[in-house]
């Protein structure tokens, strides 16, 4: 097949943009992660805090992504790097599904659970990691899923603002009119799509509270 | 006529409301509470759903908070000092057993030990010697609580509230998800349980046989009201409207019931 010749003839660049791509998704989730997992534990707490922060970050999921590389252009530092770019825009459309998730399964725990645990003396942050965080990790875990998989497809466009990836290889093949080189891009991120998400779903299944 | 129960006059009530009244936003939950508990007994809080005893239990260890008024627990107002630390010497059960899901028998049973920082060996043979106490055996240690019936669960409840011996125990309706047979089953044993431990006993429940077989005295409540504090005896032959009205709701066949945890 001429897609399978044209991957093998150019496996030393696919394989680059392969990995810039993973990098562009992997450091983006972790940010994501690092925010949006705290964000959720605090708006599950305090659920006055919840709707303003799920408001904003169902928000920023509406705007468009090429618009949302370019809002982010003029900013200082960032804007030096179109990677840095890359990475605040995937980190930014990742939230809603770690925030929501990290939310939902914390308020989901049984109520007379975390009383018991309350009136056995447990304080605030043993319920949160003994009981809450390990009941609701996969949950929260789905969440990360849902991200990465946006993500992956997401970060093909930052190759139009130079940001590297395997979307290089799709625009250069729409200019070119070649499916071949579109494919060249298309078919790894696919797979690196389904990887991340056995992969992922492997990880829930095996942290999955009884 | 309460046996052994009541001790000399003078000794300071295990716990003791003062004037508690607790409200929500308009709604008044409970008004003017005035009770004690004394040392070793079982207090049995009767009355209907919404009339306030659940909130009244949840008092004694500030999952609830009064809206004035003031609980002492061994003569000392529960909002001094450390509230983990006043938690951690009250046993908690309730219905269902309200077992972490993700931990095994054992886990459960030796959280309290584990989280006060006892060596793993001493919480070990703590866990054994309890889940002999309830009539778990050993092999069940290692399950999770989805892999037991719900009388083996609520029997591991019980065993985990006792696990640091505390002196107190706050049971709401412990036993209100059972079968019958497995109810009458588990009050029987916590009664003789309780001959050999002594704790005082916050016991909650709207059921009126379990009351009269379990209660050294039953208080009565009603929307947020103590109407009557009685022992098992005098609360059937009581002329008080709403004891009656419990006394009639449940029929004939009552009498036979009452005390026959006294020892």
């Amino acid at each position: 097949m001429n897609v399978v010749r044209f991957i093998l003839q150019n496996h030393v660049q696919v394989l680059e943009l392969t990995l810039e791509h993973l990098w562009l998704v992997g450091f983006s989730t972790l940010l994501a992660v690092l925010v949006g997992v705290p964000l959720g534990i605090v708006i599950s707490h305090r659920t006055s805090f919840s709707k303003p922060v799920l408001a904003s970050a169902n928000i920023i999921q509406t705007i468009p992504s090429l618009a949302l590389f370019g809002f982010l252009l003029p900013l200082p530092w960032l804007g030096e790097r179109s990677d840095r770019l890359a990475i605040l825009a995937l980190t930014l459309y990742a939230l809603l599904p770690i925030i929501r998730n990290t939310y939902t399964g914390i308020r989901s725990v049984d109520p007379a659970v975390v009383e018991a645990g309350r009136g056995m003396g447990l304080t605030d942050s043993q319920l949160l990691f003994q009981v809450e965080l390990p009941l609701a990790v996969s949950v929260i875990l789905s969440g990360v899923r849902v991200a990465i998989v946006i993500s992956v497809g997401l970060a093909t466009i930052a190759a139009a603002i130079g940001a590297g990836g395997l979307g290089e290889f799709i625009f250069r093949g729409l200019a070119m009119v070649d499916n071949r080189v579109i494919l060249a891009g298309a078919i790894p991120a696919a797979i690196l799509a389904l990887a991340a998400d056995l992969g992922v779903g492997w990880l829930e299944k095996r942290l999955h509270a009884r | 006529m309460l046996g052994g129960h009541m001790p000399a006059e003078a000794t300071t009530p295990v716990i003791e409301f003062r004037d508690v009244f607790y409200r929500i936003e308009q709604i008044q939950i409970l008004s003017g509470l005035n009770l004690q508990v004394e040392q070793g007994e079982i207090l049995v809080l009767l009355g209907r759903s919404g009339s306030g005893k659940t909130t009244t239990l949840k008092l004694v260890n500030r999952l609830v908070t009064p809206t004035s008024g003031e609980i002492r627990v061994h003569g000392v107002p529960n909002d001094q000092g450390d509230i983990i630390r006043l938690r951690r010497r009250i046993g908690y059960v309730i219905q269902d057993g309200g077992l972490f899901p993700h931990f095994t028998v054992e886990r459960n049973v030796g959280l309290v030990p584990s989280i006060e920082g006892w060596p793993a060996a001493r919480i070990r043979a703590r866990v054994q010697e309890l889940l002999d106490l309830v009539g778990i055996p050993a092999e069940l240690a290692s399950r999770y609580p989805r892999q037991l019936s719900g009388g083996q669960r609520q029997r591991v409840g019980v065993a985990r509230a006792l696990a640091a011996d505390p002196g107190i125990l706050l049971m709401d309706e412990p036993f209100g998800a059972l079968d019958p047979l497995t109810r009458d089953e588990l009050q029987l044993e916590f009664l003789s349980l309780q001959q050999r431990l002594h704790k005082t006993v916050l016991f909650v429940t709207h059921d009126l046989r379990e009351a009269l077989r379990l209660g050294s005295r039953i208080a009565m409540m009603e929307t947020g009201k103590l109407v009557t504090v009685l022992s098992p005896e005098e609360f059937l032959r009581s002329a008080d409207p709403w004891a009656a009205a419990y006394v009639r709701a449940f029929g004939d066949g009552l009498t036979s019931l009452a005390n026959r945890g006294k020892s």
